[in-house]
């Protein structure tokens, strides 16, 4: 063992080490240092978010043709740090009878729900926060205090707008987290465990794209849904709503919220990449080193963050009753009985070869989805002929 | 329990780096308040009424949904990891569950509650 095949161990030891050896009792020379690792992975993120600002405005830039920010620094990559310090000397303003407590509280949950998400995932097989057996859960727990930070930011910001626009984005939140939370489980389902890194570790053969491409694109719908982000951006209609929940805040209050969709855009990039395109995994490479599973993982997180972004800047957005007919009355039982086939199908063909059980499950998900997509279509000609009539095609021949 | 000593640092750590950010905006920014500022924003005109009123009931009732399904997941996730060793009983008596609320949403949506009026 060294330092390129588990630096965070030896980095660990080395610093407990010599913590002790200054005479320092063994279990808080322990705590100190996870601390530490802690603070450090944090900061990382926080660095990395900063740079998301800057992916984030040269993607959409791209994708209405123009040019982005190119003043600042080279190719503008000094831009998002201008904007950091233009929000800090922005004055903070807190409206006439909101509850400030909650009111203040809010961007700070809104930061946090999106950053202890970094506690379980694996960036590494030996680069990782904490081996949380029940990681799966974890991720719906966080995923919670960041719909509680909405509810309080346009509850207590004494403004319509933000109130409306608060009760849209938890009734979106709430309602396309039962997908979400079912699609969780196929991925538990085939490995067995709610641990992120086992999840990773049973993709060596094949990964969970292959066995489940519906559960794959009904997880990515959702997690679009759980962002808030176009088509589902109905939260911040700015026709309508200004800018949603978080209109009344301003300055660094702002930065959090803005911070924290965006981070939270790229974690569930690579949630996303974890549990159904392998995380790290890499057709072996990340046994090379554990930096360059790193690297791995990056270019997944950031290959489904700008998926979700193109979803973003290519989708108009859509009602708000669309959006929900959409969650419960297709995606939620899609989702269930989605669950139900593959629990089927996962004991049907356990013991079979890895082709049969691939081929298996890949058919099941797309005879599925068809069906689905099937039972929508004739449902919607049967509205369309209640408004228009039935199609006259006779008529053309006399 | 090493585990979740790692996860309440984050916690606090997640919550420290976001109150530093924002009291650093607290003190370099200037605070020169006055009541036209701290008046809630509506467009440029004054507000009208108050904010906290009855809102929409069917917000109510999506959350109540919300909540059946968001139960079921704490039987269902045990389910989930150990359905490999169970076999296709449990797989069945899973389907049986998953039914029984498929029933609920069914009924739901047959009195009119999933429709947006």
């Amino acid at each position: 063992m060294n330092f390129w095949t588990d630096p965070l161990k030896v980095a660990a030891e080395w610093l407990e080490g010599i913590l002790t050896g200054w005479g320092m009792d063994a279990i808080f020379a322990h705590v100190l240092v996870v601390f530490l690792g802690v603070l450090l992975l944090i900061t990382i993120l926080m660095v990395l978010d900063i740079f998301l600002v800057w992916i984030e405005r040269k993607v959409v830039s791209r994708f209405q043709d123009r040019i982005g920010p190119n003043r600042v620094g080279p190719y503008g990559l000094i831009q998002p740090f201008a904007d950091i310090i233009k929000l800090i000397i922005k004055e903070d303003t807190t409206p006439d009878g909101a509850d400030k407590v909650v009111y203040n509280l809010a961007p700070i949950l809104s930061m946090m729900s999106v950053l202890i998400v970094w506690a379980v995932v694996p960036i590494a097989p030996v680069i990782l926060g904490t081996d949380l057996n029940v990681g799966v859960l974890f991720l719906i727990a966080a995923g919670a205090i960041g719909t509680l930070s909405i509810i309080m930011a346009g509850w207590s910001s004494n403004n319509k707008f933000a109130l409306i626009g608060g009760f849209r984005q938890v009734a979106m939140m709430v309602a396309f987290e039962i997908p979400m939370l079912t699609m969780l489980l196929i991925p538990t389902i085939f490995a067995g465990s709610m641990n992120m890194n086992a999840i990773i570790q049973a993709q060596g053969s094949i990964w969970y794209f292959f066995l489940s491409p519906l559960g794959t694109l009904i997880f990515l719908i959702a997690v679009i849904a759980e962002l808030g982000r176009a088509p589902f951006d109905l939260a911040e209609g700015e026709s309508e709503l200004v800018a949603g929940y978080n209109t009344e805040y301003s300055g660094m209050k702002f930065g959090m919220f803005y911070a924290g969709e965006l981070l939270h855009a790229m974690t569930f990039g690579g949630i996303w990449g974890i549990l159904f395109f392998g995380g790290y995994r890499f057709f072996g490479l990340e046994q090379v080193s554990p930096f360059l599973a790193v690297l791995i993982f990056l270019a997944k997180a950031l290959i489904g963050y700008w998926v979700i972004m193109w979803v973003k800047y290519t989708m108009m957005r859509i009602r708000i009753d669309q959006m929900l007919a959409f969650n419960w009355m297709f995606l939620t039982p899609l989702s269930f009985v989605l669950l139900m086939v593959t629990a089927l199908a996962n004991a049907l063909l356990a013991g079979t070869s890895i082709w049969v059980y691939g081929i298996g499950m890949f058919a099941s998900n797309i005879i599925l989805g068809w069906v689905a997509l099937e039972i929508v279509r004739s449902y919607s000609r049967k509205e369309r002929e209640k408004l228009e009539g039935p199609r006259k095609v006779a008529e053309a021949h006399h | 329990m090493n585990e979740w000593i790692y996860v309440a640092l984050f916690m606090i750590v997640g919550a420290i780096i976001p109150i530093g950010a924002i009291v650093a905006g607290f003190i370099f920014g200037p605070k020169k308040p006055n009541p036209i500022k701290q008046s809630t924003y509506e467009c440029g005109i004054e507000p009208v009424g108050d904010v906290w009123v009855q809102f929409k009931a069917q917000y109510y009732i999506f959350a109540l949904v919300f909540l059946v399904f968001d139960v079921e997941a704490v039987f269902l996730f045990p389910w989930a990891v150990k359905l490999g060793q169970l076999g296709l009983y449990a797989v069945v008596e899973g389907i049986v569950f998953i039914s029984i609320l498929i029933v609920g949403l069914v009924y739901t949506w047959r009195k009119g509650m999933l429709e947006w009026s």
